[in-house]
């Protein structure tokens, strides 16, 4: 039982961090149809901010947190703005040259300013200390991992379908030229949107820094479990990727401590299961 | 369109073939420190071409084809070490090797399309992976699988230290898999692979059997796939769990595209330039090899060759 709860949570914590990094790359893979593979490059520079503001500047996680983000979100909307805008009509086999190569580019940048160490972001006290539940003991780290994944599956799930931001993205994602004539600020709403997935990338760097120790090689390395989050949860459809993160997280948490010989094993096998019952995503027929 | 025109539109199929062998012989012979390297690009230029009949003739983008690789990499060097180590039986033994995964794996694959199929391919070669790494007695694991050295090619040409037999052999094979590539693209069966790249539903109202000729042509790329791991194994006498790696499938669809999708001699162009780049910079440091590749792939997109690509994208249809 203590096992299995064990699985349970750390696999919940897992796929929360999966879903949050997912999210801006099912929002561009799948609504605005651009095929971003240097995404999981955002995840590293969030967690890579966030380590160098805490341990070499000595701010408070609670400050440097917010300070990494914006910068990954800043560092995302000026990418966008500059040069990712005018691959969206290209080809998608361009769009995935151009982005891989912006990967391998990040990797080399982040190695030559950083080294190529794991980076370690200094947890405040409160974090860092266990947390009774009553039934079991765990590190507060975890729970804030869960809540903030809960959080922004939320907030997305509320800015998609309740606010005028959200009509705005999708009126532009589906008829972009007819959104523009009904004065749809198409260019903003665009950009917004990538900086904000950019963000989010981001702060999934920052919460998975545990799970997925930071290196110059993260950008590639995870970029594969991401992909298979969205594939899985059907592109665009958030509720599906946070499924999608959520089994697919426990699947390789358990693996972990079942069978951790077996590798990746067990993960690839419940994607490909997945993906073979619902090859357009869990939640779409 | 009749025989007699198509054959005269066509350059003949062991053209492309003499001119490589033409030139490694030339490289074998100015550039005898070099032999390593050459016998590198031999084999890497035949594991992009068989990724060209997946991705450029029959339009399935794969990022799974290491796994065929690898597949025909560990099958040669365990047939080496435990039952015979004859350079040209292991050659179809990894040769089959590639073929019958492939095959497995594409009857379940190519019934997905676009983005599905794609990330299939990579689960495929992920799962290859993890057994191989798994069957540690079988593979070698983590270790990598070694000692076994190979017999004489053709019962008289050891393999040599400085790598000339390895060189020359590796050119030899690579000569005769463009040809067969060549011909098998140039056959009606490789007109009607490319038919249904270009548009699916109609080759099928036509009557083509649809998924039976990818699988088909899947499966000869597996083929092609494992000669090219079968012999990376015999040539280096080492197989790691690297030769089936994601990375490896990357890299062999990074070389395709810059070399030029859907043409055999793109895929050579690609291996060699991509080789000499690597080869060169990779010696100076791992990360500057990173920052050279991640720059070039982004030059070419924002400032690309524009006939060139227009010419692609006419030969890769209108969605690439």
């Amino acid at each position: 039982m203590q096992l299995l709860a064990n699985v349970l949570i750390d696999g919940l914590a897992y796929g929360m961090v999966l879903f949050i990094i997912a999210v801006g790359l099912s929002v561009t893979l799948g609504l605005m149809r651009f095929v971003n593979l240097a995404h999981g490059a955002f995840a590293m520079i969030g967690g890579y901010a966030a380590a160098l503001l805490t341990r070499e500047a000595q701010w408070s996680f609670w400050v440097a947190v917010p300070a990494a983000l914006a910068l990954t979100a800043a560092i995302g909307a000026l990418l966008e703005a500059l040069v990712l805008r005018h691959l969206y009509r290209r080809s998608e086999l361009e769009q995935v040259l151009f982005t891989i190569g912006l990967a391998f580019f990040l990797i080399a940048l982040t190695n030559a300013l950083a080294g190529p160490q794991v980076q370690l972001i200094v947890l405040p006290p409160l974090l860092a200390q266990p947390v009774d539940l009553g039934f079991r003991t765990l590190p507060a780290q975890r729970l804030l991992v869960i809540g903030a994944g809960l959080l922004v599956a939320a907030a997305a799930a509320w800015t998609v379908t309740r606010t005028r931001f959200g009509v705005w993205l999708r009126a532009a994602v589906d008829h972009p030229d007819t959104a523009a004539t009904l004065g749809i600020p198409i260019r903003t709403v665009q950009c917004a949107s990538f900086a904000a997935g950019a963000g989010l990338a981001g702060l999934g760097g920052v919460l998975g820094a545990e799970l997925m120790p930071l290196e110059p090689y993260y950008a590639l390395k995870y970029l594969v479990l991401v992909l298979v989050v969205v594939a899985v949860g059907g592109m665009g459809s958030l509720p599906g990727s946070l499924l999608a993160a959520v089994v697919l997280g426990t699947v390789e948490t358990a693996s972990k401590y079942l069978a951790s010989e077996w590798g990746n094993l067990f993960f690839f096998l419940a994607m490909a299961v997945l993906l073979a019952w619902r090859p357009n995503g869990l939640l779409k027929r | 369109m009749s025989a007699a025109t198509q054959a005269a539109r066509m350059a003949p199929p062991w053209r492309l073939p003499l001119i490589v062998l033409a030139l490694g012989l030339a490289a074998w012979l100015l550039l005898p420190e070099q032999l390593g390297l050459l016998t590198r690009i031999a084999v890497t230029a035949l594991f992009v071409l068989s990724l060209d009949l997946v991705v450029g003739i029959a339009g399935l983008a794969t990022l799974g084809q290491a796994a065929l690789f690898g597949v025909g990499a560990y099958a040669a060097g365990i047939f080496a070490l435990r039952l015979n180590p004859d350079p040209l039986m292991g050659l179809a033994v990894g040769t089959g090797a590639g073929a019958m995964l492939a095959l497995a794996s594409g009857a379940f694959l190519l019934r997905y399309h676009g983005f599905t199929f794609l990330m299939l391919t990579v689960a495929v070669a992920q799962i290859v992976a993890s057994l191989a790494q798994k069957a540690r007695d079988w593979t070698g694991g983590d270790d990598g699988l070694t000692g076994f050295s190979m017999g004489p090619l053709l019962g008289r040409f050891s393999f040599d230290l400085e790598g000339q037999t390895a060189a020359l052999y590796a050119l030899a094979v690579l000569a005769l898999g463009l040809y067969i590539a060549r011909r098998v693209v140039d056959s009606p069966f490789g007109l009607a692979v490319r038919g249904i790249h270009e548009n699916r539903a109609r080759m099928a109202a036509l009557g083509t059997p649809v998924i039976p000729r990818l699988l088909a042509m899947y499966t000869l790329a597996g083929a092609l796939a494992g000669t090219a791991g079968a012999l990376s194994a015999q040539t280096n006498a080492i197989v790691g769990l690297d030769s089936l790696s994601f990375a490896l499938s990357a890299e062999a669809l990074v070389m395709l595209v810059l070399g030029g999708a859907g043409r055999l001699h793109g895929a050579l162009i690609g291996a060699v330039v991509f080789t000499l780049l690597h080869h060169t910079a990779a010696s100076i440091n791992p990360y500057h090899w990173l920052f050279i590749i991640g720059v070039a792939l982004m030059g070419v997109v924002l400032m690309p060759p524009q006939k060139a690509w227009d010419w692609l994208r006419t030969r890769l249809g209108a969605k690439a």
